[in-house]
């Protein structure tokens, strides 16, 4: 668009444009094809820019230079005060899991797998999925609105004219301190999932705990399934800290933009940690 | 310069946003508590503070449902939401609930192939499961992100901004005329995308076990171990997710207080509240139709 009228390079930006009139209704239909291409180009930037930033908050933390008490502060504020969320997210998890596999369990009379079957869906994929997803909304969101209001009130070119690098005082301790709680409050997840799994097995199948746990290490389970969980966990936390720094950064528009930010944070986030789901599962089976 | 102190995380009670604003002066300054009391302290001032949301939460649901039978009726505004809601949903949820069919179903095809090699009813056994709980209840999480965030973030932006004020002052309840249309729109918009996502995730699913375990898809689409209860159940759930998560964000927008960062925090709250009351409905539906639908 921009390209059309370069004719004109001294017109004042200052100038009445003319907006389209602000309506309630549908907004117009663009073509198809353009809209496609339209996204196609906004998700390649955005993706392009995320992983530019992924490339600077690496050089700062291999080269040790990040602020060492924002990261402790950020460990307390995203890793302790999810505690409650993950603890209850996790309890409820497990006993969600009981649920859907007790009709199948009731069916077979196969109550001596139940801690196996519940274990295996827990630990390779509930737990770190719905944990990400939980600390997607309440850290990232909350990281971006963060980096958004000090964008907006203008604190971050504060930083600039300082002389300090706002990557490596604000983006990397932040990036550190996400990856850090996701890992840690997954292995958390998959403790209390498991426990909350054992107690509802007993309350709905009356199937005691000690032979869940029996289920749960009789040899078909392995560390390897353990780590299958936790290393997705630390994948989904680069996702989430990339993200929601980015989406910070690039707030513009005052409060309104803020909350747009917050939006497009948690939803990018998201959709980044369902995918990558996928081909993690996939490249490491 | 660094990270600002957090903000009160509970709205006082009352939604009149002017008075929120001075909250903090206005506290009368108590000394600390020490000891076992401090823990005591801190659970009653949770436990009332959960009471006050849960009370607000009522509210707001109450005056949604009289105002959704006895309010203005505004098709232009249920429009304007539904198209919102739903088809600016469509893509993400379309990604993700593909994906989660794909991972699903090569989840389960190595967990069933560690003790029975026979995985001839992994396609029977993930529509079920897909009907009775996770289409609806994935989707709705992702719904609640998406939606809740949208209309937590909207609202309190107005809030900031003084328009919820202004619309008071014009004797217009903001329940109906903010709350209401989302209501409907969610109501309607949440049952048609989890039926979408469902069929996504289920092609989706069908295609990865073809590609995968080379299980035919014939063999795949196989509903015959779908019954009444699991459409029940997840008919259910579509509704009660769909009811709590516009009610649930528009709380949380409505009780936006202190700026720029007031609405990234209401955004924060709703995303949280919202994919909580999804877990925990989710818990009362899937126990009240274990014990209906037994087996």
């Amino acid at each position: 668009m921009s390209a059309a009228q370069p004719a004109q390079p001294t017109a004042a930006p200052a100038g009445p444009k003319k907006e389209p009139p602000q309506s309630r209704r549908l907004p117009p239909s663009k073509p198809l094809l353009e809209t496609m291409g339209n996204s196609a180009l906004e998700i390649a930037e955005t993706a392009g820019a995320m992983g530019l930033l992924g490339g600077r908050v690496l050089v700062r933390v291999f080269t040790l230079r990040f602020d060492r008490a924002e990261l402790l502060r950020n460990l307390y504020n995203m890793g302790f005060k999810s505690m409650p969320i993950v603890l209850l997210t996790a309890l409820f998890t497990g006993a969600i899991m009981i649920l859907q596999a007790a009709p199948l369990v009731q069916r077979f009379g196969a109550y001596g797998l139940l801690g196996w079957g519940a274990g295996f869906g827990t630990l390779r994929e509930i737990a770190p999925l719905l944990t990400a997803l939980m600390i997607n909304g309440r850290v990232g969101a909350n990281n971006t609105a963060e980096l958004g209001t000090m964008v907006v009130t203008e604190q971050i070119d504060a930083l600039r004219v300082l002389a300090i690098d706002p990557v490596s005082f604000l983006v990397a301790p932040r990036s550190i301190a996400m990856v850090a709680t996701l890992f840690l409050s997954t292995v958390f997840a998959d403790v209390l999932a498991l426990v909350g799994a054992a107690y509802a097995g007993q309350a709905l199948l009356g199937v005691p705990p000690s032979l869940f746990y029996g289920g749960l290490t009789s040899g078909l389970l392995g560390v390897g399934d353990v780590v299958h969980g936790l290393v997705k966990s630390v994948v989904f936390g680069v996702v989430m800290a990339l993200s929601s720094c980015y989406y910070g950064l690039a707030v513009k528009g005052g409060a309104p933009g803020v909350g747009r930010a917050v939006n497009a944070t948690v939803v990018a986030s998201a959709a980044g940690i369902f995918i990558l789901d996928y081909v993690v599962s996939f490249l490491i089976g | 310069m660094s990270a600002k102190p957090r903000p009160a995380q509970t709205a006082p009670p009352g939604t009149s946003s002017s008075s929120i604003v001075h909250h903090d002066l206005d506290e009368p300054s108590e000394p600390p508590l020490r000891g076992p009391l401090a823990a005591v302290a801190w659970v009653g001032a949770g436990a009332l503070a959960g009471l006050r949301g849960a009370r607000d939460l009522y509210s707001i649901f109450v005056r949604t449902l009289y105002f959704t039978v006895y309010g203005r009726t505004e098709p232009g505004a249920v429009l304007v939401q539904m198209y919102e809601i739903g088809n600016r949903s469509v893509f993400f949820l379309t990604v993700v609930m593909g994906f989660l069919g794909m991972i699903l179903v090569y989840q389960a095809g190595i967990q069933a192939s560690r003790i029975v090699p026979d995985l001839t009813m992994i396609g029977a056994a993930f529509l079920e499961l897909l009907v009775r709980d996770l289409a609806a209840s994935i989707g709705a999480l992702m719904l609640a992100t998406r939606v809740g965030a949208g209309i937590a973030a909207e609202i309190g932006s107005m809030v900031v901004t003084e328009q919820v004020d202004a619309l008071k002052m014009s004797a217009a309840d903001p329940v109906d005329f903010l709350i209401k249309p989302r209501f409907i729109a969610s109501m309607v918009m949440t049952t048609v995308l989890i039926i979408w996502s469902a069929a996504v995730a289920y092609l989706a699913g069908m295609l990865t076990g073809w590609a995968t375990f080379d299980i035919n898809p014939l063999t795949f689409i196989n509903p015959s171990l779908l019954d009444t209860g699991d459409v029940v159940v997840g008919a259910a759930k579509c509704f009660a997710y769909g009811a709590a998560i516009p009610i649930v964000s528009g709380h949380s927008g409505l009780n936006t207080f202190g700026g720029s960062e007031g609405v990234g925090w209401a955004t924060t709250r709703a995303v949280v509240n919202s994919s909580l009351a999804v877990i925990i409905l989710n818990i009362i539906i899937s126990t009240v139709g274990f014990i209906l639908f037994p087996g």
